[in-house]
This record gives structure tokens, C-alpha cells and sequence, in this order.
């Protein structure tokens, strides 16, 4: 079983990105659950949802607390939130920055095995208009992680976001994925 | 018998109970919105405005009135169907007794949702519990699959038994989750669950019938003597249907009680919900371990499956009752069940109560190891420290 947190704001969209993430790999042939950490969500203020994926069904109805893949959608949250909180030793680290590799390091409690970092905001702005990266954040974790393709999540994107808009996500989803510089540690 | 080939779908439990609700081809739907059941009837509503469902919708200015509405759509023999949580389902709490009382089939989704104050949205299931004396039948799901097959199932049951059923889920933790359901096609649906055909309903004319009139203490107690005949009745109409679903869709229901690895079992976990998910996850891990552990499932908590728990019991050492639920002045109220169902039978394993997760606090594998290694001590030592441990406290 793969276990995957987002780290964002409310809305930025990391419930959405939880569940895109969650489809796209039933749509691989996966068993999937996603929920958002069950808080009392602002706009604005820190939120978290989960991903879990596996060959078989998902029984366990807890959080997440030892996340094999963390995924950051707002680069301030490194200086507030302790995002590797649990992550396992060989775990996984997906930020949206335009720091450098040595930047974020300096800011992230534990070292993960794999650093993959990508400015999702600017190609969100790009793209969209508009500065919500959850979907763009999907196409770095197909490029960082493997876990589900990247075509997978274009279609999960499409069929939540409809017509022009889903067409436009499922571009900075793809954009994302070619942008994004993975690091081994 | 048409092929069953499954719809699969990734939906959170609410959109998991509307589907149900469409599927079952509910007649009238009135309710009132309450977190966390509202996108329940909000995709319900879609399903409406979408032309995909055939259902009236009655919006309403309170669930009191809700329950009212589908008591009068139940008695004119449609299909009926509501769904609420915690504060909305006291306010409701006159109208249930109306419902079982009428005996009317009404399938009722009710999302486990702490009672205020303080304020809490979050699962727990003393709401649901605390309606265990209005005479409807409760069924509890640990999945998002199970909402749906419990809607399904409930709709078959209540009207051969003419008893109200709720099925009921947690909140957020099936409620807002997304997880892999597997629907029935409406044909085959269609097939294990014809229309509705109600003994009496209000609007036929040529036979005019009252429902809720005045019995006096020559016919109360008849009345109330055929309510609780009905609920012993029901256990077997359970098992009939759990079976069909099974047969004719692959997922077996027969038993009140689910039974996870509880054969060889030196002690057992007993519990309802969602919770129980983690449980067998937490079982599985132990039995790695050397652990002789089991989990049992109480499915339905009206009617009490207390035949099945004496199967489980006799056999076993210890049972960990784990209650998301208090009773105050006393204890977790699936413990004070099992206990008294057990009490005239030669069934004696040692019972420990442990408080959990009420108002959501996280119910985790690591939670479930440490009730695991308390229970092999005690059951070791032969006697109880304690009855009932509030097991979370913070000291």
C-alpha cells in the first residue's frame, strides 16, 4: 500500500488533488481511498488530505501517519508545517517551488530519499490564470513517484473539471510533469 | 437471471447512498440538510434536476418534518427515503416512533455524527444509539460498499417485514471518502428489488384504512406485542436476503454478525462501523504476530443478533468490546447488549468494555495492538482490572 499526504491551503485544492490522484489510479486498475484530514478547513489556513493506493482493497479507516509520499502545494507551508512529520525513511518528498534544491532541504525536518520539486504556481499562472496547482502538483507525482501515469491523471482531471477547463488542467498537469527535476538523496 | 457485471465507480459514502437511493427507484424523498449527510441529498437533487431519477423531492424546514413527509409518502405505499445526523436525527426523534409504529418500510440513511455540545461534526455513534427504543431496525456499514448494499438490502427487508430500517455510516470517514464501490447494474437491481407492494396504503379509496389512531389499553399492548414480533421475525428475512444479495451479486450478507478469523480465535474484537475496517487490518497484523485474535461485526444492532454472538462466544476466551458510543451512568452501549444477551447462556468469556474514537478521535492500528496486548494480559492473569476503560484519555 502506497500512502501519500498533501500539504496546501484551503482552497488550493489539495482535497480535489487527493481525489483526482485517487481516480486516476482506479482508472490503472488500482484500489484507492482519499479524504481530507477531518478539521475545521478556512480558506487560507493549513489543510491536509490523504491518497492510498493499492492491489487490493483498502480496509484501514485511519489517518495517515506514515506517509510514504508527501506532496506540498504551497511553499510557505515548509516554514509552518513540519511536512515530513512520519515520512518513511525511504519516502518521497513533491514540492511546489521555485527554491532551490538546497533551499528546501534547509527547510524540511527529515531528508527524504527523493526530492522532486517543480514551480506549479507559475505554470498554474500560465496556464490557468490563476494560482491553484492542484492539478498541475498531479503531473509531478507521476514524474517523481511512477505510481500512476501521467495519462491517467489527465483523464481523472478531465472528467472533474469538464470541457475547456479540464482541458486546460490536464496541460499543466502534462506541463508540470515535463518541468519537474527529481533529485535521488 | 441477467450476467451481473458490477459498475465500479471511486465515490464517497453519501454519493455511494444516493446512488442506492436511485437504484432502488425511491418514490419521495424529503429531508433537510445537516453536515455531514447534505451531499447525500444533494446528489440526490442532481440526479433529479439530471433527469436520471424519477423522485419526488419535498424540501422541508426541519427533519422533524422530514420524517413526517415520508411517513405520509410511506403510507400512500411509495417508496420512501431521508436521510440525516446527530442533532437533526433528535429532532427527529418523535416522528421515528410514528414511523415504526405506522409500520411503515421507510430506509433511512443516517450518518454518525457526535451530539452537541460541545459542537462536533465528527463520527460517533451515540446518536443512532440513542434512537435503539423507537422500533426501527439499525444496520451498520463499515464501508462505503456497504452503504450501498445496505440501502439495497434495507429497502427488500423493511417491506416484508414493514419495519423502518436506517443504515447507517460514519461521518467523514465513510461519509467524505472516496473508495472503490461496485454498483449494480438497474436491471439486475431491478430484479432483486421489485416496486414496492404495500398490504394497505391511504389512497386506495375502495378500502379506507387509518393509520396513528387511538388503541386503548385493551389494544396498545397487542399493537406493541407485533412490533417486537415483527423485529424477531426479521432476523430470518435478514439472513434470506443477506443470502440472495450474495448469490446473485457476490457479497454475502446471511450473517448478522460478520466473523473475521474468529474460528481458531482466543479472543475476539466485537464492534460496529467503520472502525471494524481497521480492526481486521489490526487483526491480520497480529495473527503475523502469534496473536489468536478474531473480529466480529455486529452488522445489525436492532434486531440484536444475540444467537450469533452465543456461537462466537462459547468459543472464545475473552471479548474486546470496543464502543464508539457512551451510555452516561453506565458504559459503551454495544457492551451492556452483548452482556445482557449473554447472561443466560453458559457462554462466560471474559468482557472488557474500551471507549473509542468518540467524536472522531482517530481510531488507529497502533490503538488496536494496545487493546490486543491488555486483553492477552488480562485474560492471562483471569481477572479484570477494570470494566470500562476510556481508553483515548489524555493523563
Amino acid at each position: 500500500m502506497i500512502e501519500i499526504r498533501f500539504h496546501g491551503r484551503g482552497g488550493q485544492g489539495a482535497v480535489t488533488a487527493a481525489n483526482i490522484l485517487a481516480s486516476a489510479a482506479f482508472k490503472q486498475g488500482k484500489y484507492v481511498q482519499a479524504f481530507p484530514f477531518f478539521g475545521v478547513e478556512r480558506r487560507g489556513a493549513p489543510v491536509t488530505a490523504f491518497t492510498r493506493i493499492d492491489d487490493k482493497p483498502i480496509r484501514i479507516k485511519t489517518q495517515i501517519y506514515e506517509p510514504d509520499i508527501v506532496v506540498v502545494l504551497d511553499p510557505s507551508l515548509l516554514d509552518t508545517v513540519d511536512v515530513t512529520a512520519g515520512l518513511k525513511d525511504d519516502g518521497t518528498v513533491i514540492v511546489n517551488t521555485e527554491k532551490s534544491k538546497e533551499e528546501v532541504l534547509e527547510k524540511l525536518k527529515k531528508k527524504p530519499k527523493k526530492l522532486a520539486l517543480v514551480d506549479a504556481t507559475t505554470i498554474a499562472l500560465e496556464i490557468l490564470g490563476l494560482p491553484i496547482t492542484n492539478t498541475a502538483i498531479l503531473g509531478a507525482v507521476a514524474k517523481a513517484t511512477g505510481i500512476v501515469e501521467l495519462r491517467y491523471i489527465q483523464e481523472a482531471i478531465k472528467e472533474t473539471f469538464s470541457g475547456a477547463l479540464g482541458e486546460k488542467n490536464a496541460r499543466a498537469a502534462e506541463e508540470a510533469f515535463n518541468r519537474t527535476v527529481v533529485y535521488e538523496l | 437471471m441477467a450476467e451481473y457485471k458490477p459498475i465500479r465507480k471511486v465515490v464517497s459514502g453519501n454519493y455511494a447512498a444516493a446512488y442506492a437511493v436511485k437504484h432502488a427507484r425511491v418514490q419521495v424523498v424529503a429531508a433537510y440538510p445537516i453536515t455531514p449527510q447534505t451531499s447525500i441529498i444533494e446528489k440526490i437533487a442532481e440526479f433529479i434536476a439530471n433527469g436520471e431519477a424519477d423522485i419526488q423531492y419535498v424540501p422541508v424546514e426541519s427533519e422533524h418534518s422530514a420524517m413526517a413527509a415520508t411517513i405520509g409518502a410511506s403510507a400512500t405505499g411509495a417508496r420512501a427515503f431521508t436521510a440525516t445526523a446527530s442533532q437533526g436525527l433528535a429532532l427527529m426523534h418523535e416522528m421515528l416512533h410514528w414511523a415504526s409504529g405506522a409500520r411503515l418500510p421507510i430506509v433511512m440513511v443516517e450518518v454518525n455524527r457526535a451530539l452537541a455540545p460541545p459542537w462536533s461534526v465528527w463520527d460517533d455513534q451515540t446518536d443512532s444509539l440513542a434512537q435503539r427504543d423507537t422500533g426501527w431496525m439499525q444496520f451498520y456499514a463499515e464501508n462505503n460498499q456497504e452503504v450501498y448494499d445496505g440501502v439495497l438490502m434495507a429497502f427488500k427487508i423493511a417491506e416484508q417485514v414493514n419495519v423502518p430500517i436506517m443504515v447507517i455510516e460514519s461521518a467523514f470517514i465513510l461519509s467524505h471518502t472516496y473508495d472503490v464501490v461496485e454498483m449494480i447494474p438497474q436491471e439486475l437491481v431491478d430484479e432483486f428489488l421489485p416496486p414496492r407492494k404495500p398490504l394497505y396504503t391511504l389512497t386506495d379509496f375502495d378500502n379506507p384504512k387509518a393509520i396513528g389512531a387511538l388503541a386503548t389499553p385493551d389494544d396498545y399492548y397487542e399493537f406493541r406485542y407485533k412490533l417486537a414480533k415483527a423485529h424477531e421475525e426479521a432476523k430470518k428475512i435478514i439472513k434470506d436476503v443477506g443470502k440472495e444479495f450474495g448469490e446473485r451479486f457476490g457479497r454475502d450478507y446471511s450473517d448478522m454478525i460478520e466473523k473475521y478469523r474468529t474460528d481458531d480465535a482466543d479472543f475476539i474484537f466485537l464492534g460496529m462501523g467503520s472502525l471494524m475496517g481497521t480492526v481486521k487490518e489490526a487483526v491480520d497484523r497480529l495473527r503475523d504476530e502469534g496473536y489468536k485474535v478474531g473480529a466480529a461485526k455486529v452488522r445489525w444492532f436492532r434486531p440484536f443478533p444475540k444467537e450469533e454472538l452465543y456461537e462466537l462466544a462459547k468459543k472464545v476466551d475473552g471479548i474486546a468490546v470496543v464502543d464508539r458510543n457512551f451510555s452516561f451512568g453506565q458504559e459503551g452501549i454495544l457492551f451492556t447488549e452483548a452482556k445482557g444477551a449473554l447472561y443466560n447462556t453458559s457462554a462466560r468469556p471474559l468482557m472488557k468494555n474500551y471507549i473509542v474514537g468518540l467524536g472522531g478521535r482517530d481510531f488507529t492500528l497502533n490503538d488496536v495492538r494496545k487493546i490486543a496486548e491488555d486483553m492477552k494480559g488480562l485474560i492471562e492473569r483471569g481477572e479484570l482490572d477494570e470494566e470500562v476503560e476510556w481508553y483515548h484519555l489524555k493523563r
